[in-house]
């Protein structure tokens, strides 16, 4: 499949969750980002496909890891980025969403890139703009790109995302990087386990397709894929988890823990890692089983994927409509 | 540790076991720590060359007491009990294994003090004491204190003391949390806020004593409540001491619907009504408090019908000067080690319960509900025991209590029956004679 084909073949003009893609367009994207990571490694990672175009990376919270990626990404593909970030935008001010998404709507961009602490945010402001929209996590809810170049990683070191076991680990109840995690998984017919102690854990979360485990070591077991997660620092004090300390002796991912997992089990991360509370240094480090820097490689890729599919996918139903 | 220890054989014995529903005249062996070999027949031929024979002249020898529930006041609060006092009290009333409360200076939240108090029972070589470490950090209510580390030191299950953890958000939580590790909550049933400020059962006696009454519903709703989230939740949960009417038909109904819940209540709840209080007396100043006689009879049906899993001493020395002291002011609690069998024979001299049901609620149900190795009379299981005498009548008399504190309403009590002897891990901690 030739990477044109591949992007105009994606139908949605908007990014917004894991939730309702179909296995064989969450392939292509993958497929597409693929010949990203091909360029990305050349001297000239510089391409002039997305040429005139616009995006807008419109952060309200704090990242440092995806909005490069995404400006990176744009940058690679020769369209124009900006960046803005709550702290300079109008928003301090008093504007709302609304009323922000129908300013920069007014100036014509192709595609904003949104990260909003809260859940829906980011489908509201897509409702009320003429561009696309890329979801770059809302809140609690979905964080696509993530879940895209965790499979991308998976994928290319396994051969396959069919028939894995997966352990999502840590503070799930929180993380919109599990649901679409758990989402795009259960889509490529992943097997998905969640483990965390049940404070960790929202309800109904087996509904979603996972199993619930409240121990490391059985939960663990048997694993191909070991993805821990961030827990924030405001989770520690004793709400959610008595303290960091205890954390790390039962949920933290050390060498005893990983043990129970597949001898070849990757473990991932999303990033950025508290070292000592939810992974020891020993594991994170370890080449042979850590991917956690590959997956900031493929980060790139599938941001670049993301902007040219949908790009693609707007203008394709410009030209459909009379 | 069986193996070339010291062997004793025990016999001429009414031996009872709950857990067996044992109940014959035979002889029972401990060799070191341990339980070697019980039955009718066992030295039937006499007992062999080499092994310690004590005669127990036909009383009662049963699985020591497991008292879930004491205060031992240490560290911080010495000059009212200690490790080794309590330790001699417990001897005493033959109680062999006692879980003690956190509320003490410090308050027990942290691996530290966990192994502090351990190390402290090992030392005083009496019996065995088992840890309660607080649900939330230093008992504050707020933050979930480290189940999972404290359990692994040692903390036998998890309790706010002598308060309700009340914001129902964090006992959730908590809930949520033990149940990951699999640990027990104990709950203190009382709301904070609709017992706020009472000092006895509301009630007629209350009105007249013109003291602020602490209505029954403090303890129904708490329960109630606390059942409710438990459906949800999932996990082990006990309730510390009923008191109530109300409580006993909610734990009823929840065991019905086969929710994962234990209870217990103390003697003062089945032994006295709120009517002990008669003019001011503090002694009788308990939380939850002495309640109405329609109270103490559910209570004791509760105990009846198996509703009530346990019965534990609720033990909570005070000093004089905690509880000479205006009523309201003074300090909530009595002392009970040394009264839990002679007050638990009561109801089976009363006719309430069966002696084996009665002996259950002291020795296999604790073991039950906070998992311990302990209450049984079986091979393998450790050598605690106590001998005691089922009928002799005698008076309690506070001034021979071991614990440093007197507080008791049951002071010149007419009961019968007390222990004789008793036996932790083989050694002998206690003799005595009524």
């Amino acid at each position: 499949m030739t990477k044109a084909h591949a992007s105009s073949l994606f139908p949605h003009p908007h990014l917004l969750g894991i939730e309702g893609l179909l296995a064989d367009e969450i392939s292509l994207l993958l497929d597409l980002s693929e010949s990203y990571v091909e360029q990305n490694r050349q001297a000239n990672k510089k391409r002039a496909l997305l040429q005139g175009r616009t995006v807008i990376n419109l952060f309200f919270e704090n990242s440092t890891r995806t909005r490069t990626s995404f400006e990176l990404g744009c940058k690679r593909l020769g369209a124009d980025s900006i960046n803005m970030s709550v702290s300079t935008s109008s928003v301090k001010k008093g504007e709302t969403l609304i009323d922000t998404a129908m300013t920069l709507n007014a100036m014509h961009p192709d595609v904003l890139v949104v990260r909003h602490p809260h859940s829906g945010a980011v489908k509201l402001l897509s409702e009320k703009v003429a561009c696309s929209v890329i979801n770059a996590g809302d809140g609690s809810h979905e964080h696509p790109t993530q879940a895209l170049l965790d499979a991308l990683t998976i994928r290319r070191r396994k051969k396959r995302l069919q028939g894995l076991r997966v352990a999502i680990c840590g503070d799930v109840l929180h993380s919109r990087v599990a649901r679409s995690n758990i989402h795009l998984l259960n889509t490529m017919g992943a097997s998905v386990r969640v483990v965390a102690p049940e404070t960790l854990l929202p309800t109904g979360i087996e509904r979603l397709g996972v199993e619930r485990f409240h121990d490391m070591a059985q939960g663990l077991e048997g694993c191909d894929i070991v993805m821990m997660l961030r827990l924030q620092r405001e989770r520690m004090n004793g709400n959610f988890i008595p303290s960091s300390k205890e954390y790390f002796r039962f949920f933290g991912l050390d060498a005893e823990k990983l043990a129970r997992a597949k001898p070849d089990a990757l473990i991932l991360h999303p990033g950025p890692m508290n070292r000592g509370v939810e992974i020891d240094s020993e594991v994170a480090d370890d080449i042979e089983r850590s991917a956690i820097y590959e997956q900031v490689e493929m980060g790139v890729a599938v941001r670049m994927a993301c902007l040219d599919a949908v790009i693609h996918a707007a203008g394709n139903n410009k030209k459909a409509k009379p | 540790m069986t193996a070339n220890g010291k062997r004793t054989a025990y016999v001429n014995a009414r031996l009872l076991d709950p857990a067996s529903k044992l109940d014959c005249t035979g002889a029972l062996l401990t060799d070191g720590t341990e339980i070697a070999d019980l039955g009718p027949t066992l030295f039937a031929d006499g007992v062999p060359e080499g092994i310690e024979r004590v005669d127990c002249k036909g009383h009662c020898l049963a699985p020591g007491l497991i008292d879930g529930r004491v205060q031992l006041r240490e560290p911080g609060d010495e000059h009212k009990e200690t490790i080794v006092s309590a330790g001699l009290a417990a001897a005493a009333g033959g109680v062999t294994t006692m879980l003690c409360l956190p509320n003490t200076h410090p308050v027990i939240d942290d691996v530290a003090l966990v192994e502090l108090v351990k190390r402290r029972a090992h030392e005083a070589e009496l019996v065995n004491i088992h840890p309660y470490a607080a649900i939330t950090k230093g008992l504050a209510g707020k933050q979930i204190a480290e189940m999972g580390l404290l359990a692994e030191a040692g903390a036998i299950a998890f309790t706010e003391g002598v308060k309700a953890l009340h914001n129902p958000m964090t006992l959730r939580r908590a809930l949520q949390y033990a149940h990951s590790f699999d640990l027990l909550l104990v709950q203190h049933p009382e709301d904070p806020d609709l017992a706020a400020g009472g000092a006895m059962n509301a009630g007629e006696l209350a009105t007249r004593l013109g003291l602020s009454g602490i209505p029954t519903i403090a303890e129904t709703i708490l329960v109630e409540r606390d059942l409710r989230l438990l459906a949800d939740t999932g996990g082990r949960y006990h309730v510390a001491h009923l008191s109530t009417a109300g409580a006993v038909a909610a734990i009823r109904r929840a065991k019905a619907e086969g929710l994962n819940v234990t209870c217990e209540t103390a003697p003062p709840y089945f032994a006295l009504n709120e009517n002990a209080i008669g003019d001011y007396r503090t002694f009788a100043k308990l939380s939850p408090p002495l309640r109405s006689e329609d109270d103490r009879k559910a209570i004791i049906e509760g105990l009846s019908d198996g509703t009530i899993d346990a019965i534990a001493s609720d033990h909570a020395p005070h000093d004089q000067d905690s509880k000479r002291l205006p009523f309201v002011q003074a300090e909530n609690g009595i002392v009970g080690l040394e009264t839990l069998l002679p007050l638990m024979l009561e109801l089976v001299h009363n006719g309430s319960l069966p002696l084996l049901r009665a002996l259950e609620a002291v020795t296999a149900a604790p073991a039950r509900i906070f998992r311990l190795d302990a209450g049984a009379l079986a091979k393998g299981k450790p050598a605690d025991l106590v001998l005691f005498d089922l009928d002799k009548p005698w008076k309690i008399d506070v001034e021979k209590f071991r614990s440093k504190s007197k507080n008791s309403p049951f002071d010149e009590r007419p009961v019968q029956g007390g222990a004789l002897q008793t036996i932790a891990a083989g050694r002998t901690i206690f003799t005595g004679k009524i």
